[in-house]
């Protein structure tokens, strides 16, 4: 086991504010780093904001003496991040949890809870004139009978435990779900010394036939693919597809799941149910993003392939809001090469239209200009990239069958324990939206907000009321990160232009955690 | 030896780490009972997006294991119901 790196000169004493930045990056993973290092390059006095007490967001989680140390492209980018601090173009700010972004034609406005001191949280407002959102996604999970027993975890929380503090979940581990990413995480435990029981993918491979030309184009993504498969052999971990978990059992905490087959219409196929002993199950269907800050600021969002909600980006990453640049996985999940992409176009531009240099709508790369070659080469990469993304998202969707697989005591909202039976109910009551059900069950109404269920509650909806499947009504938190009620009380809210009276969604704030 | 306690039991940790893995790495899963169902819970997005694992560290409840940072002498117990009893009495 290893201590966490150093923390960099950037991370620890970041500079006061002299003056206002230009932009406010939002997100130091992968698209953040890179859109804050590009916005302060081209000159922009740029501020990056993080939750996290380090750089690199989910993705570029270090360890001292980590042999599985982050690539490169991390490196070069604290590299040059370090230096623009160093020169007072770039302040940093982490452990500080971004709650609300509002911007329109006078500017944006920053309002986030600084957590640097856990005991005495202090507040961080600020206008700037382009904001860039990167704020990432996290697991999405499904539920199903048992899912909310201890050791059951999401697989990204397996990888978060593994990478960020050393310890591999165990000793008997299933890694189950859908998505490329179980199987990294698959052959990262069974290094550590967990015994992996089997990967087991809901969908069939035979997906990417109809994909080949989009996987075709990437043949560092198909050596990338075909290294995980060479690291499952090395390491005897059976991969199954078309095979999912439909219940979790236990008392007090995970003793077996049971498994099965799904046909190819994605039904559980009858007879071929069996039961197998696990002391972990590591679980995801692919991801969400984070969609409340995109909210909030006013941006379109969009379903993907994936059933996953993505904000609406044009080429150079502005959003639907002029002011507002959004980069990486909150556009749709397609992993940190296109992230960091599509961060440098995003920092590029922003720091354009900070300085007053917007194009309206552009169409065409070329028709903004002058382009530096490096945003023109990302452009093209995030296009190539994007199209791979796409191609993935239609080869990993989320099956159908955890529908069949609930109980009426089967919990949805493991916050407030809301079940399946209650919200039927609600839907009996007469709620015909995911939005009337959650206010009518309470499903999404704790501490998440609805970040875990959210899903799962609009799907259950759509089914039982046959109204289209709604993400987006549901997806709204006109408070994004819990707050102290203390600084609430110290805000002048009458002339915070940033806290507006949100009256319609009031009732979705998070409550404060003491 | 790096240590805290959970609910008196002393568990060693690894600087950096975070309560939550460390009480995972001692082969504990679970440290909140819910407060309608009565049901156990641990950590679960691991990531500080669910809130699951919320525990009491030091007297102060609804703190989030997978993001606090494990330090020698925390005082880490188990979470019952919303932490707040004290106050409905």
């Amino acid at each position: 086991m290893t201590s966490p790196a150093e923390k960099s000169p950037a991370e620890k004493s970041p500079a006061e504010f002299t003056a206002q930045p230009a932009v406010a990056v939002i997100g130091a993973g992968p698209a953040g780093l890179a859109a804050a290092v590009h916005a302060a390059e081209q000159g922009a006095v740029t501020v990056l904001i993080d939750s996290g007490p380090r750089l690199g967001g989910q993705y570029w989680r270090h360890q001292k003496g980590d042999l599985d140390a982050p690539d490169a492209t991390y490196h070069d980018l604290v590299r040059r991040l370090e230096s623009l601090v160093a020169a007072g173009r770039l302040t940093v700010r982490l452990e500080h949890h971004v709650w609300s972004v509002r911007a329109d034609e006078s500017g944006c406005a920053v309002a986030a809870v600084d957590r640097r001191d856990p005991g005495r949280p202090g507040e961080l407002r600020l206008r700037a004139a382009a904001v860039v959102l990167a704020v990432g996604a996290y697991d999405r999970p499904v539920p199903f009978p048992g899912w909310d027993l201890p050791g059951v975890l999401t697989v990204g929380g397996a990888q978060a435990l593994l990478k960020g503090s050393g310890v591999a979940v165990g000793p008997r581990v299933l890694v189950a779900g859908s998505g490329p990413f179980l199987l990294p995480v698959a052959t990262a435990l069974a290094a550590s010394g967990a015994d992996v029981l089997g990967v087991h993918e809901a969908n069939r491979g035979s997906g990417w036939l109809r994909q080949l030309p989009a996987a075709a184009s990437q043949p560092a993504k198909l050596r990338e693919a075909a290294g995980y498969a060479v690291g499952l052999a090395r390491h005897r971990i059976p991969l199954r597809t078309g095979s999912v978990v439909v219940a979790a059992h236990g008392a007090d905490r995970l003793e077996a799941v049971t498994l099965a087959r799904l046909d190819r219409a994605g039904k559980v196929r009858d007879g071929t149910r069996r039961r197998l002993a696990v002391d972990v199950l590591a679980i995801g269907y692919g991801f969400s993003t984070q969609s409340e800050l995109p909210l909030q600021a006013g941006c379109a969002l969009r379903a993907t392939a994936d059933g996953t909600l993505a904000v609406t980006t044009d080429r150079t990453q502005q959003t639907s809001n002029p002011r507002v640049y959004a980069a990486g996985e909150t556009t749709g999940v397609g992993g940190a090469q296109l992230a960091v992409a599509e961060g440098t176009v995003a920092g590029s531009y922003a720091a354009r239209a900070a300085a007053g240099h917007s194009p309206a709508a552009p169409t065409e790369p070329e028709a903004i200009e002058p382009v530096e070659p490096v945003v023109l080469v990302a452009i093209r990469t995030r296009d190539r990239l994007r199209r791979f993304a796409a191609a993935m998202h239609a080869v990993y969707p989320v099956p159908r069958f955890w529908l069949d697989t609930l109980e009426p005591d089967t919990v949805v909202c493991r916050c407030e324990e809301v079940t399946v039976a209650e919200i039927d109910a609600a839907i009996g009551n007469g709620a015909r939206d995911a939005r009337s059900v959650k206010l009518l069950s309470r499903a999404g109404m704790g501490w998440c907000q609805g970040r875990e269920c959210g899903y799962a509650t609009s799907c259950l909806t759509a089914l039982r009321t046959g109204q289209p499947l709604d993400l987006e009504s549901g997806a709204g938190r006109s408070v994004a990160a819990p707050i102290p009620l203390g600084l609430i009380a110290q805000a002048d809210i009458a002339q915070a232009d940033i806290a507006q009276a949100d009256t319609a969604r009031a009732h979705t704030a998070a409550p404060p955690l003491s | 030896m790096t240590a805290f306690t959970f609910d008196d039991r002393p568990i060693d940790f690894v600087e950096g780490q975070s309560v939550g893995a460390a009480l995972i790495n001692a082969g504990i899963y679970s440290w909140r009972v819910t407060r309608r169902a009565g049901t156990r819970r641990g950590l679960f997005c691991g990531i500080g997006v669910c809130y699951d694992c919320l525990v009491t560290v030091n007297g102060a409840p609804n703190q989030r294991a997978c993001q606090v940072a494990a330090a020698t002498g925390m005082a880490v117990t188990t979470q019952t119901g919303t932490g707040h009893d004290d106050l409905a009495r």
